[in-house]
């Protein structure tokens, strides 16, 4: 049967050939999309997952991590004095205007943390050290808006919010979700940056780190009945919150999502097709397998067998791809994310979709008067 | 004579008792079969014959359990098979019955030893074994050299004898074949018939054959006449020599001639 099953596929090399590029069409499309969509959220909540904080104080109503409001820095005095908190520190998120050397203006996000507090700092710093941001003025960017923020090297200086900017390092794989780059910088620089007025007593967030012992949500507790005119989220819940934002009351989760969809779809329907033609051709000898008596289940094992072998080379094939466009993607405009788990799960996915295409076809065979094998 | 009847009674394989077809398409019926009653023996070939229309293949695939019949009864091996539901009939087909087809039907991407494999493997015989078995089946059809040859590198009577042979994978007792030799020429057509006569008179087979061909008609034990779904006369072999009015009404017009006193026929 498999050997039936291999050469009924082999043989007609062109219609294999369809085959596979059909399933490699929808599996990278898939692939691509559902990069798309994890790569999408990855950056949005990228700040909050790689904050190293247990608990984030927002301004009450602020849903996600770009909008953030400032409140009064007593806030976080009371939280230094809910037991249970190990370690508060005051974070800044804030659009500011970057003034690039040329004159240009960009929108940008700063970022304002505490520069070895270990809460909200940035990672993966490619260039510089994060605590040259310390330093009066100091800011660091992501290499990837190098071309867009003017700058090309350590030392350049721009202006932002009018006030001078000196940049100290680059960081790598800190995208932005909006069309305004991340700039990491003091929390003190981020207040003259952002907002001067209402500087020295005020801030947008407060990271909580939890002593040891007590669970995130027991401080989010305790602190939620010591606070007022704020709402505390543990990091999950507020990463969570963002990512939904994003991606779904902004739809822009949604359009991909749907492109996913349609990407499966469209494989479906061309390896439903090239499936359902080959098995056509050989309707034939379908029914002289069936006069012969073999079972409907048999029969069900050839074709499903056929499409299993699609499946896994199209499948080899799509990643060889899917690797080509994800590596590009990292030097280009939009993240596309492939972990392991969404390689083995394309892996069932693309059997999925094949065996699912081979239904009709399998529909066909079952159907089969077995009586044909007698008619001219 | 009590003695003759026990022997056929014992190896009478297939009893249809009354066996009638009905097609209905809308409120049109053809009565493709009206009250068939046939025995056929282990150890004898059988030809079907009639015009077209007359109901060969559908009786044919009637006795292959392929199609149900709408009435009458069917004995398989003392196996009352019309009684069967629809799913036990793959088994019957399995364990009783080997096919051969005007058209040989062999899978054109398989070798003629992987035809012949196959057949075992929808068996449940794989592996070593069914290379084994089909090395076997093609050597006893001849073609013991011809096991890694495509169908499309063999010549039509080639390509019938594998047929042949995959037909005997489940090691039938019953052989069904529906116009063998009508896509060869004689000389193949001849080795065919010749097979199958061998299949049933030294391997004790029943064989069941329809055929138009009228050269075919010495080598039958039995010849069995169709007209309009009905079956209008049944002769042994010796009925046949020489008498060409069996011929007649079968709408076949053929070329007779009687030169060396024994009967040959051209079909047109």
């Amino acid at each position: 049967m498999g050997l039936l099953a291999r050469r009924n596929l082999f043989h007609d090399r062109v219609r294999f050939a369809v085959t596979l590029t059909g399933i490699v069409f929808a599996l990278v499309l898939i692939i691509i999309q559902f990069g798309l969509f994890l790569g999408f959220t990855t950056t949005t909540s990228n700040n909050i997952d790689h904050s190293g904080a247990d608990v984030w104080i927002v301004f009450h109503g602020v849903g996600y991590f770009d909008t953030g409001r400032n409140f009064s820095e007593r806030k976080y005095y009371q939280v230094l004095a809910v037991p249970g908190v190990q370690q508060a520190e005051k974070y800044m998120q804030a659009f500011g205007r970057w003034k690039r050397p040329d004159g240009r203006i960009e929108n940008i996000q700063v970022i304002g943390f505490h520069p070895g507090s270990r809460l909200g700092e940035p990672w993966n710093v490619v260039a510089g050290n994060l605590s040259d941001v310390k330093q009066e003025d100091a800011v660091l960017v992501h290499d990837l808006y190098r071309e867009k923020l003017g700058v090309a090297k350590i030392g350049d200086r721009v202006e932002i919010g009018e006030r001078r900017a000196r940049v100290v390092g680059f960081t790598h794989g800190i995208r932005s979700f909006t069309t305004s780059p991340f700039v990491y910088t003091s929390f003190k620089n981020s207040l003259d940056y952002t907002n001067p007025a209402s500087a020295e007593n005020s801030t947008a967030y407060v990271l909580v780190k939890a002593a040891p012992g007590v669970a995130p949500r027991e401080l989010q507790q305790r602190l939620r009945e010591r606070l007022t005119d704020v709402d505390v989220y543990t990091t999950a819940e507020f990463s969570r919150r963002t990512r939904f934002y994003w991606m779904f009351t902004t739809g822009a989760g949604l359009a991909v999502l749907t492109a996913a969809l349609m990407g499966l779809v469209v494989g479906i329907a061309v390896v439903a097709q090239t499936i359902y033609a080959a098995t056509m051709d050989h309707i034939r000898e379908y029914g002289t397998l069936k006069a012969m008596g073999a079972t409907n289940r048999y029969l069900y094992r050839v074709l499903i067998e056929q499409a299993v072998w699609s499946a896994v080379l199209g499948y080899g094939l799509a990643m060889v791809v899917a690797h080509f466009i994800v590596q590009a993607s990292e030097k280009g405009g939009a993240l596309i994310l492939m972990p392991v788990s969404m390689e083995i799960g394309m892996l069932f996915l693309a059997v999925a979709m094949c065996v699912m295409a081979a239904l009709v076809s399998i529909n066909k065979v079952t159907r089969l008067d077995p009586a044909m094998v007698f008619r001219g | 004579m009590m003695r003759e009847t026990a022997t056929d009674e014992s190896r009478c394989v297939i009893r249809a008792k009354e066996l009638s077809k009905v097609y209905r398409e809308g409120t049109t019926e053809l009565r493709a079969l009206q009250g068939v009653d046939l025995e056929i023996r282990s150890g004898e070939l059988t030809l079907l014959m009639g015009p077209s229309g007359s109901g060969k293949t559908t009786l044919l695939s009637i006795l292959g359990c392929i199609l149900r019949a709408s009435g009458g009864t069917l004995e398989l091996l003392g196996e009352m098979v019309s009684a069967l539901p629809e799913r036990e009939l793959p088994r019957i087909r399995r364990e009783a019955i080997g096919f051969v087809f005007q058209g040989f039907n062999l899978f054109p991407t398989l070798t003629a030893g992987e035809n012949v494999e196959l057949a075992l493997d929808v068996r449940g015989v794989r592996g070593t074994a069914a290379r084994r078995r089909a090395e076997e089946l093609l050597a006893e059809v001849g073609l013991g050299e011809k096991l890694r040859a495509f169908p499309a590198d063999l010549s039509g009577g080639q390509k019938q004898r594998v047929a042949i042979a995959r037909s005997l994978a489940g090691d039938p007792p019953i052989l069904l074949a529906d116009e063998p030799t009508a896509a060869l020429d004689w000389t193949s057509g001849r080795a065919v018939i010749e097979l199958l006569q061998r299949l049933a008179r030294e391997k004790g087979r029943a064989v069941v054959m329809v055929t138009h061909d009228p050269r075919v008609l010495s080598f039958g034990d039995r010849i069995v006449h169709l007209e309009d779904g009905r079956m209008v006369r049944e002769e042994g072999a010796s009925g046949h020599s020489g008498d060409v009015s069996m011929l007649l009404g079968t709408g076949m017009d053929p070329l007779l001639s009687t030169n060396t006193g024994r009967m040959s026929y051209e079909a047109l």
